[in-house]
Formats: C-alpha cells, sequence, structure tokens
C-alpha cells in the first residue's frame, strides 16, 4: 500500500521539481534590484543629478505611461552591453506588459559602454537611429570630458524628447571628429548645456538652486533623493532595439 | 488483489498528473511559442533584408569601385529571397540548415561591406549612411535576442516533452508533435553582430 502510494508521489515530486531546476540553471547575469527609476550602482550620479533624472522620468511615466529608468552597473559580467541591456530590461519589466513601452539606459563603467535599451512598443519613436544618435551625439562626448553626470541627464532628455516626437538629429557621430553643425539643434543643445552647467556652477554640485534652473529640475523640494516610493517595471519586454556606443 | 492495486496505481498516476498544473495544454502551448518566436526571427531577417538595397545604394554612391562588395551583399541577399519561408521550415531540418546558411553569408558580406565603408571618410560622415548604420546594428541586435528566443522555446518545448508530466501527454495525445531540433548556429560566428566598430 505505501509502496504504491510512495512511488507516484516520489515521481511527481520528481516532476515538480525538474522543472524548476532546469529554468534556474540557464546562464544569465546577475542584475541589481530595481531600486528606483534610477539605479546607481556603479556611484557615479550624485544625489542632485538623480533627482532630476527621477524627476523627468517620472514625469513623463505620468503623462504618458513609458517607463524610463536610468542604470548605471560597476561591470557586465563578461557579456556584451546589448546581450545585458536586454535581459536587464526584462528582468526589470519596465514598461507596461501589453504596450512594452519601456526604455532603459545604462553605462558600464569598466566596459567604457552605454546603451539605450528600447522595448518593443517604442521601437517606432525612439529608432535605432535616435538612438545611436542619442548615444553618439549627445551623450558620447560628454562622456568622454569625463562629464558623465551631465551625459546621463542629458541623454534622459534626449530621450523625453525622442519620445514625444521632439528631438531633432544632431551633427556629430561615431568619428571623435566634430565635423558639420546642423546649427539649430546643436545651438540649443549648447544653451540647455550651458545653462545646466552653469545652473550647477555656483558653490559645487550640491548647490543647484540657482537662478537658471530648467523646469526639470523642479529641484528643492525632491532633492532628499528619495524616489516616490515603490517604482516597478509593469512587466514589459524587450527586443534588443536601440543603439550602443563607447568612449 | 493485484488486479485491484494496479488499477489503484493508473488512478493515482492519472489524478497526479491532472494535479501537477493540468499540463494537457502545455504541449500545444509551448508548440505555438516556439512557432512565434520562430516568426520573430524570420521577421528580423526579413527587416534586415529591407534595409539592404538603401544600404548598398548609398554605399555605391561614395565607393562605387567596391563592386565585389557590394555584388558579394546583393547576392546574398538575393539568395535569402529565394528560400521559401513559413511554418514548414520549421518542421523541415533540412531547409532550416539552408536558410541558417544563407542568412550566415549575407550576414558576413554585410560584415565585409562595414569593413570597407571604413575607408571612406566621407561616407561615414553621410547621415543616411549614420542612420542605416545603427539600424543595421539595431537589426542584427534584434536577430540575435530573437534567436536566442527561439531556443529558448524550443529548449522549453523538448523539455516538456521529455519529462513527467509532459513525457505522459505527449505519449497518450500528442505523439505527432516531435522533439525539435535546437538551433545551432552553422556558419561561425553567426551570433556575433557585425562589427561595425568606429
Amino acid at each position: 500500500m505505501i509502496t504504491y502510494l510512495s512511488r507516484p508521489i516520489a515521481a511527481l515530486l520528481i516532476g515538480l521539481i525538474l522543472p524548476i531546476v532546469s529554468t534556474t540553471t540557464t546562464a544569465a547575469p546577475s542584475f541589481p534590484k530595481l531600486s528606483g527609476r534610477v539605479v546607481d550602482t556603479a556611484g557615479m550620479l550624485s544625489k542632485t543629478t538623480e533627482a532630476k533624472i527621477d524627476a523627468l522620468a517620472q514625469g513623463h511615466e505620468q503623462a504618458t505611461g513609458n517607463q524610463i529608468v536610468v542604470a548605471t552597473v560597476k561591470d557586465l559580467q563578461g557579456y556584451d552591453i546589448a546581450d545585458y541591456g536586454y535581459q536587464l530590461g526584462r528582468h526589470w519589466q519596465i514598461g507596461q506588459k501589453d504596450k512594452n513601452n519601456g526604455v532603459l539606459l545604462l553605462l558600464a563603467k569598466s566596459e567604457r559602454k552605454v546603451r539605450v535599451e528600447v522595448g518593443y512598443g517604442l521601437e517606432g519613436q525612439l529608432t535605432d537611429a535616435i538612438s545611436s544618435n542619442i548615444v553618439n551625439a549627445v551623450m558620447l562626448p560628454q562622456f568622454r570630458k569625463g562629464q558623465f553626470e551631465e551625459g546621463m541627464l542629458a541623454g534622459t532628455q534626449s530621450i523625453v524628447q525622442a519620445l514625444g516626437g521632439e528631438y531633432k538629429m544632431r551633427s556629430g557621430g561615431r568619428s571623435s571628429s566634430t565635423s558639420r553643425s546642423d546649427l539649430g539643434g546643436f545651438a540649443l543643445f549648447i544653451v540647455i548645456m550651458l545653462i545646466q552647467f552653469f545652473g550647477g556652477m555656483g558653490g559645487g554640485r550640491r548647490r543647484r538652486r540657482g537662478l537658471f534652473f530648467l523646469p526639470l529640475g523642479m529641484g528643492s523640494s525632491r532633492s532628499g533623493g528619495g524616489f516616490g516610493g515603490g517604482f516597478s517595471g509593469g512587466g514589459g519586454s524587450f527586443g534588443g532595439g536601440g543603439a550602443s556606443g563607447g568612449w | 488483489m493485484t488486479k485491484y492495486s494496479s488499477l489503484r496505481a493508473l488512478f493515482c498516476t492519472a489524478l497526479i498528473t491532472t494535479l501537477a498544473g493540468c499540463g494537457i495544454n502545455t504541449i500545444p502551448t509551448l508548440d505555438e511559442q516556439v512557432k512565434s518566436n520562430w516568426a520573430q526571427v524570420e521577421n528580423q531577417y526579413q527587416r534586415r533584408a529591407d534595409l539592404i538595397p538603401n544600404l548598398v545604394s548609398t554605399v555605391k554612391g561614395y565607393a562605387a569601385h567596391e563592386s565585389t562588395t557590394l555584388t558579394a551583399v546583393t547576392e546574398a541577399r538575393a539568395k535569402v529571397g529565394t528560400i521559401q519561408l513559413g511554418n514548414n521550415l520549421l518542421d523541415n531540418p533540412q531547409a532550416m540548415a539552408q536558410f541558417d546558411q544563407a542568412q550566415g553569408e549575407l550576414s558576413s558580406a554585410l560584415r565585409r561591406l562595414m569593413v570597407v565603408a571604413e575607408r571612406y571618410p566621407d561616407l561615414k560622415a553621410n547621415q543616411n549612411f549614420l542612420t542605416l548604420q545603427s539600424q543595421l546594428e539595431g537589426t542584427e541586435n534584434r536577430i540575435s535576442v530573437a534567436r536566442k528566443d527561439y531556443i529558448g522555446a524550443v529548449g522549453r518545448y523538448n523539455t516538456e516533452i521529455r519529462t513527467f508530466p509532459g513525457r505522459i501527454w505527449h505519449m497518450i495525445m500528442y505523439s505527432d508533435m516531435q522533439v525539435r531540433d535546437s538551433y545551432s548556429a552553422t556558419t561561425a560566428g553567426a551570433e556575433q553582430a557585425p562589427s561595425v566598430e568606429f
């Protein structure tokens, strides 16, 4: 009696355990926890910048439902950034489940790589070409100067613009030489960057409450650095869209 | 006595397999996932093929005398186009290998083209070319993701057929659905996106 019962039970147990074992053994990098809209595991962003990016991303999500997450990691554990990026995006489930409208801006510190990873649902607005332009013409020039905070912030702003259909392609590209310039967009870009820069100048990083302050910062109330609690991914998925570059 | 207990054992097995997640739909579900993942692979390959005419004509404008490389790309694309797509490809390992090989040849022809393009500064500064280059990179990356997803789906499908309780459902109801070959990268470095680094 017992043997008859225990055999199927053993079989059941094996049947239950096997799939669990087989799914957990598939190779995947280990990922940081999604602690907010800005996950700065490489420690490259100041609280002020984090708060600005957070406010920008939060405002955009409230307006459109698109989720933007900015992450820095120390290294990619041997993976290519494109390979790591889409898996991280899927792991965090950025974007809404039925819309897949998430964007992940990922920076890998030791590989010196940055990537804009675009969810399935936003590939039409944030195309590969635009992503590539944001990486190569907006972010990398900043990174080459060591201005990571400015670069990440400008990158996030450009992503938001692109998602709203307002991003203008900038010249300057893959080669480090900035040859010709499309004056309209470029001038605007310079002005934005100058305002950003001088906004942060007056007496060091901490005191960014200058006169010139872009509305996106809206800063003082948020500068405590808390994320509007309980941010989490909405179940979105990624299919490898976007672009990357290195500096 | 023995007849009775074997009946009971059978009953127990039937009950437990039903309890173990009511796996009756799992195999067809996973099969559909394999198919849709494969459709995604084809879709991304198609997207790449669609980029090529534009890319070739742009490169031609700056580097017309690189005709060997350009012809290689055009021919590889034409060859890819002759292979019939569809569900029959999934159930035909030979056609699948052919398809994979043709796509691999196209990948390497494209890679050579992008290396050649590096020698032409004017071409590299051309906004149209930059756009196409980033689209090509993105598409190669999507192809790689789609292939990985497809391989994963085949893996789950095969595992379901080979393990309990899927094995039993397979025996009883789905014996016509065979274990699939997981798709292997036949060409060297086929998983790699072309290195169009700058």
